[in-house]
């Protein structure tokens, strides 16, 4: 199936962040790779996509759109760095 | 990302009708995953049937191949609105490999290489409801599709229907799987379009 990476999110996304996720860094739990969330893998199921880390493949997070519900779920895929401004 | 088109309400179904609300027909096989193909080669493949009570029974691909196998054509409904008529599968029933299985459980929790996991009733995998296919169109399940092996549960929506499965729990409750815990709803009928948590 056709792998898209994680700019493709950045439309559901920009629905709960106030800031440009995409840009953001995240560091794998599972093997340490540090990429941006537009770098992330990710596999989608109609209006659910699930974003994982490009190196092993561990979920970063996952989210889904149903009707009037946005659904995001990180469980244990890792903290994302937000640039802000001090 | 488009929203669900909202609307749509179960419907009694008519004689003949194949076509269950909101969905549309497809000649393709569209594939959809949560994550990367696994590549499990038939010499390592095998499944395990854990009980509520941790008793567990295993097959090998040898052992699967040498039960009782099932040809079967229906039809398949994917939650993304497509349908697929008269899809040709060849497995086994598991109404085999819950033969002599001394359970309480009402629930089964389903495992799959790979990670992805999903939950049903486990009177939804009883009496000529579901297989574990490895065959399809007559040939060997390619792995996109969930070769070598799938569940196969062609009454409910696919994503129940889990590829690659490696384990099935029976259990006394029930607990959400990967979908499931993202909003999809539990049981999946295609028929009364029970496609997300409020449907």
């Amino acid at each position: 199936m056709p792998v898209q990476d994680g700019n493709a999110l950045a439309g559901p996304l920009s629905e709960v962040f106030a800031v440009e996720v995409t840009s953001a860094w995240r560091l794998c739990p599972g093997c340490g790779t540090d990429s941006t969330v537009g770098a992330l893998r990710v596999y989608t199921m109609g209006t659910a996509a699930v974003a994982r880390c490009p190196h092993c493949g561990e979920i970063a997070f996952r989210l889904a759109r149903h009707a009037e519900t946005l659904w995001l779920d990180f469980g244990g895929g890792g903290a994302l760095r937000i640039p802000v401004t001090g | 990302m488009a929203a669900l088109t909202p609307g749509f309400r179960a419907r009694r179904r008519a004689p003949g009708d194949r076509l269950p609300p909101g969905q549309f027909t497809t000649e393709g096989f569209p594939v959809l995953s949560a994550g990367p193909t696994p590549v499990v080669g038939t010499d390592r493949w095998e499944l395990t049937l854990t009980t509520e009570t941790g008793d567990r029974r295993s097959w090998t691909w040898s052992r699967l191949m040498a039960l009782p196998q099932d040809d079967l054509t229906t039809d398949l409904h994917c939650v993304t609105r497509w349908s697929k008529f008269d899809t040709r599968w060849g497995g086994v029933s598991l109404d085999v490999l819950l033969e002599g299985v001394d359970t309480h459980a009402t629930y089964a929790w389903i495992e799959s290489y790979g990670g992805y996991t999903t939950n049903l009733p486990l009177a939804d995998l009883r009496d000529g409801k579901a297989w574990i296919a490895h065959t399809y169109d007559g040939r060997p399940l390619p792995a996109e599709h969930g070769g070598p092996a799938r569940l196969l549960v062609p009454h409910l929506y696919l994503w129940k229907s889990a590829k690659w499965i490696s384990g099935i729990q029976l259990r006394l409750t029930d607990q959400q799987g990967f979908w499931e815990s993202l909003g999809y709803h539990d049981y999946g009928d295609p028929w009364r379009e029970q496609r997300t948590w409020g449907d």
